[in-house]
C-alpha cells in the first residue's frame, strides 16, 4: 500500500510538461484490486516490477521531454561529463600546493563574486609523483636572501591563522599537525662567519632564531655531538614541519568550495600565436600568445581545448616540459628562445628508521653543515632522514626507486656521527620524490617569460615550495589580478636573472 | 527570522565557547550536536543567506576576540609596559601580582576591577592568571615585556592553541610555572616547543583533549623536560580505554 501512496506523491510533485492529472487516473485503477492481490500473495512480486519499470519509464520520459525543451544542454553525442570547460579566464596547470594555493588566492582576491573563472588542471588525481605530497614538510625561516625570509614569516603567519583562510563552513576545521619544533643549523668553523652573517639578515626581518656556541648547544641539546661544530642557529619560533596532504587538502577543498573548477587531465599542447618583434639591438623576438590549452583526458584518446586568457604554469618538477612545448629553449643560438626553462626533475630520497633511544620530542629538524638532516616522525620513536647527493652523483630520475645504498655510505656515517644514538637503528621505509630544482640557483621562479606573454611562471622552488606555497600563492594571484607585487616584493625572482645567468643563490652553510 | 537565528547561534556558540573548557571529560562522549545547532546546518544547507549570516556571525566573532586582545599601545605610552600589561590582563578578566607584593589584583564576575593597579609605577608582573580568558597569540603581545615573569596560568583557556605555545620563548629565562590544563586546542606538537622554557619548574598538562596517546606524550615531555614536575590528571579514562583497546 505505501509504494502506492509514494508513487502516487511522486507523480504528483513532478512538475512539468506531463499532465499530471491524466498520469494519476492511468495510476488508480489498480488501487481497486489491491486489496485481493494483498490477500493473494503471489501476485505480489510481478506488480512490484511492473510498478518498478513503470516509474524508471516515466522518469526517462520526463527527463527526455525536459531535454527536448530549449535552453537544455542536452545533445544527441554522448559528453564526458568529466571535461574541462571550453572557456576559462585562468588555466593553472598543476594540482599541487602551489597550483592550489593560486587558485585559492585568485578567488579571495576577485573584486567581483564569480569574478575570475579558474579551472586547475591536473594530470594525476593520486599525486603519485608530485613532490607535495612526497616532501618532508618543514617550515624554517633560517634563509639567507631576504625574499625567502619574508616569504616563510608570511607563510608562517597564515599557517598560524589557517583556519580563517582555509575554513569553510560546516566542515571540519583545518588541523595541520604542525609540529613546534624548530630548525637547528650546525656550523663548522669554514661556515660559522656564513651562519652569522645569515642570523643579522633573518633577525632584522623579524625571524626569532638564536646563535648557541657549543657548550649552549651541548647544554640545550645533550645528544647531540659537538666535536666539530663551531656554532649552532637554533629557530625558536614559527619553524618546525606539517602535514602536507593536510595542506593541500585545505587548499583544494577551500578554492572549489570558492568557486574553483578542478579538472584531471593533462596539458600536452598549447595553440598560440608568435608575433614577431624587433628588440632594440636588432633582434628578432617570437612573443607567443597562448590561445588555448589542450588537456588529454586520462587513459582516453579524447581531449578538449580550454581557450583561457592567462595560463599559470605550476607544474612541478615538469614545468618545462611546457615550455618546450612553446617552443623555448629550441630557438636560434643565442636568443632569448633558446634558454631553457632551467628547472628539472632531481631525485632525492627519504628514509624512515627506528631508533628508540634517539632524541625523542626533543629533537628539532636537525641540518648539519655536512649536509644530512633529520627529524622526528611520530612519537614511536621513528625518525626521517636524509641529504643531497653532490651534483656530480645525482640519481636517474626516470624512476622514484629508493637507493639503500645511498644511506648506508652518505647518511648514516654522519648521522651516527652527529648523533651517536644513531648508531643503532632500523631503516622501517623509505621513499623517493622529485624536487621541483632550479639549476641556475635553486630558488622559485615567479612572473611571466619575456618571450610567452600570457604564462605566469610558480616553479623551481627546489626543496622549499611547500613551506612558501601560500606565501607564492598570493604573490602570483597579485600578479596576475593587480599587475605587480603589492604585499612582497618578489621582483627579484622574476626572469631577469634567468636570461642574464644571474644567479640569485642561497648563501647556504651547507 | 535569519538574524534572529545567527543572534541565537552567536550566544550559543560563545556559551559554548567558555563551557567547552570547562566540560572536557564530557566532550569526548558527545556524538551529536545538540538540536539547535543541526537545526541551523540544515537551513545553512539549503539557504544562502542563512549561511552567508552564519559566516558573517563566526567571522564578527572571531574579529571580537582579536579586539579584545588588541596591542594596548595607547596606555602603554601613557602609564609604560608593565601597567598596560597589568590592564590587559583586568581587562581579560584575569588576575595578576606585581614583583615584591602580595596583593593580586583580579577582575570581578562582571569585569569590575580596582584602579589601583594604576599606582605601581615600573613594576613588573610576577604572576599572571588567565585562566578561562580568551587571551590568544595576538594578546601575548601584550605580556612579551614581563621579563621576570615566574607564573602563568592558562588553564581552561580556548583560543589558547599550539602557536601560543610556540611563542611562549620569549619567557624562556624567566618562566618557571606554567598551567596549560584544558585547553581544547593544544596537541602534541605545540608542547614540543617548550623545549625552550629550560627554566621550568613546574608545569601542569592536565586534561588536553588534543593530544593521543596521553601517557606516552607525558613520559617524553618528562624526558623532555628533565627538571621540570609535571602535571597530568584527568587522562585515566583514555588511558584505561587504550588498555581495553589492546587486549
Ligand atoms: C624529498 C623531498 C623533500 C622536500 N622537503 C621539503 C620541505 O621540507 N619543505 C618544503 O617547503 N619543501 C620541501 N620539498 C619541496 C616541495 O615539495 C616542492 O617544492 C613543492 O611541493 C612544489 O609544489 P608544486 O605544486 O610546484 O609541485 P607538485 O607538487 O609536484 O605539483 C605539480 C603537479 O603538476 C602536475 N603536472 C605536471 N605536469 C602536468 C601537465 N602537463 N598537465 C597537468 N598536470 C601536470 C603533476 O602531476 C603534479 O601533481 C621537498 C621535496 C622533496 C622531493
Amino acid at each position: 500500500m505505501s509504494a502506492w501512496r509514494r508513487l502516487h506523491v511522486v507523480v504528483w510533485k513532478a512538475p512539468g510538461l506531463l499532465a499530471s492529472r491524466r498520469v494519476t487516473e492511468q495510476l488508480t485503477w489498480p488501487r481497486g484490486h489491491l486489496a485481493l492481490c494483498q490477500s493473494l500473495s503471489t501476485g505480489r512480486p510481478l506488480r512490484n516490477d511492473f510498478i518498478k519499470d513503470l516509474e524508471a519509464q516515466l522518469a526517462a520520459m520526463r527527463k527526455k521531454a525536459a531535454d527536448a525543451l530549449p535552453g537544455s544542454s542536452w545533445s544527441p553525442f554522448e559528453i564526458n561529463p568529466n571535461l574541462p570547460p571550453e572557456r576559462a579566464d585562468i588555466v593553472i596547470v598543476g594540482g599541487g600546493v602551489i597550483g592550489w594555493s593560486i587558485a585559492y588566492w585568485l578567488k579571495e582576491k576577485e573584486r567581483v563574486p564569480k569574478g575570475v573563472k579558474v579551472i586547475v588542471v591536473e594530470k594525476d588525481p593520486t599525486y603519485s609523483k608530485a613532490s607535495t605530497v612526497l616532501s618532508v614538510g618543514g617550515i624554517r625561516q633560517q634563509f639567507s636572501l631576504p625574499e625567502n625570509i619574508q616569504l616563510s614569516l608570511a607563510s608562517a603567519q597564515f599557517m598560524r591563522n589557517i583556519n580563517v583562510h582555509l575554513g569553510v563552513l560546516n566542515e571540519d576545521p583545518v588541523d595541520l599537525q604542525f609540529n613546534h619544533s624548530g630548525y637547528l643549523f650546525l656550523a663548522s668553523e669554514d661556515v660559522a662567519h656564513i651562519m652569522e652573517e645569515n642570523y643579522k639578515t633573518q633577525s632584522s626581518l623579524g625571524a626569532k632564531v638564536s646563535l648557541l656556541s657549543p657548550a649552549q648547544l651541548k647544554e640545550k641539546f645533550p645528544w647531540v655531538n659537538t666535536d666539530d661544530v663551531a656554532l649552532a642557529s637554533y629557530g625558536l619560533e614559527n619553524e618546525g614541519w606539517f602535514d602536507p596532504w593536510t595542506l593541500l587538502n585545505a587548499f583544494k577543498r577551500k578554492a572549489i568550495s570558492m568557486g574553483v573548477i578542478q579538472c584531471f587531465g593533462e596539458v600536452t599542447d598549447f595553440k598560440y600565436t608568435v608575433n614577431v618583434l624587433k628588440s632594440p639591438d636588432g633582434e628578432f623576438l617570437g612573443c607567443r600568445r597562448i590561445k588555448s590549452v589542450k588537456v588529454q583526458m586520462p587513459n582516453s584518446l579524447e581531449y578538449q581545448p580550454v581557450q583561457c586568457a592567462i595560463v599559470v604554469n605550476a607544474a612541478g618538477a615538469f614545468s618545462a616540459k611546457l615550455t618546450e612545448m612553446l617552443g623555448i629553449g629550441s630557438g636560434p643560438k643565442g636568443s632569448i628562445s633558446d634558454i631553457p626553462l632551467p628547472v628539472e626533475p632531481r631525485k632525492r630520497f627519504v628514509y624512515v628508521v627506528h631508533c628508540p633511544d634517539g632524541p625523542g620530542l626533543d629533537s628539532p629538524m636537525l641540518i648539519d653543515y655536512s649536509g644530512i638532516y633529520f627529524r622526528r616522525e611520530g612519537l614511536g620513536g621513528n625518525y626521517i632522514a636524509g641529504a643531497s647527493p653532490v651534483e656530480a652523483e645525482e640519481p636517474d630520475t626516470s624512476n622514484l626507486e629508493v637507493d639503500h645504498q645511498f644511506f648506508e655510505d652518505k647518511v648514516w656515517p654522519s648521522l651516527a656521527h652527529r648523533v651517536p644514538a644513531f648508531e643503532n637503528l632500523k631503516v622501517t621505509g623509505a621513499w623517493a620524490g622529485y624536487y621541483d630544482y632550479n639549476t641556475l640557483d635553486q630558488n622559485g621562479i615567479i612572473g611571466v617569460h619575456p618571450l610567452i606573454t600570457n604564462m605566469y611562471f610558480a616553479t623551481g622552488f627546489s626543496g622549499h615550495g611547500l613551506q612558501h606555497s601560500p606565501a607564492v600563492g598570493r604573490a602570483v594571484a597579485e600578479l596576475i589580478l593587480d599587475g605587480n607585487f603589492t604585499t612582497l616584493d618578489l621582483q627579484e625572482f622574476g626572469f631577469t636573472r634567468i636570461l642574464d645567468k644571474e644567479p640569485m643563490l642561497e648563501r647556504n652553510i651547507v | 527570522m535569519a538574524a534572529l537565528f545567527s543572534s541565537l547561534h552567536r550566544c550559543c556558540q560563545r556559551l559554548a565557547l567558555l563551557r567547552v573548557a570547562r566540560q572536557l571529560s564530557s566532550s569526548s562522549s558527545v556524538s551529536r550536536p545538540p538540536l539547535h545547532r543541526r537545526l541551523l546546518r540544515f537551513l545553512t544547507q539549503r539557504f544562502y543567506d542563512v549561511e552567508e549570516l552564519l559566516e558573517w556571525s563566526v567571522r564578527m566573532k572571531k574579529e571580537g576576540i582579536q579586539k579584545k586582545n588588541a596591542y594596548y599601545g595607547f596606555t602603554e605610552q601613557f602609564y609604560g609596559s608593565d601597567i598596560a600589561a597589568g590592564h590587559f590582563v583586568l581587562n581579560m578578566r584575569g588576575g595578576f601580582r606585581y614583583t615584591g607584593q602580595t596583593d593580586w589584583f583580579r577582575a570581578n564576575q562582571r569585569g569590575k576591577f580596582n584602579w589601583d593597579f594604576l599606582t605601581y609605577k615600573d613594576t613588573p608582573l610576577e604572576e599572571v592568571d588567565m585562566s578561562y580568558t580568551v587571551i590568544n597569540y595576538r594578546g601575548l603581545d601584550n605580556l612579551v615585556g614581563q621579563q621576570s615573569l615566574k607564573t602563568l596560568s592558562l588553564r581552561g583557556c580556548p583560543e589558547v592553541d599550539d602557536w601560543f605555545l610556540g611563542r611562549l620563548h620569549v619567557f624562556q629565562n624567566c618562566l618557571e610555572e606554567l598551567d596549560i590544563s584544558h585547553c581544547p586546542q593544544i596537541t602534541t606538537g605545540g608542547l614540543a616547543a617548550l623545549r625552550n622554557l629550560k627554566g621550568l619548574r613546574r608545569l601542569d598538562v592536565s586534561s588536553l583533549p588534543g593530544i593521543s596517546c596521553p601517557g606516552l606524550v607525558i613520559i617524553l615531555l618528562e624526558e623532555m623536560l628533565p627538571h621540570c614536575q609535571i602535571t597530568a590528571t584527568g587522562y585515566d579514562h583514555n588511558l584505561k580505554q587504550q588498555d581495553a583497546e589492546k587486549m
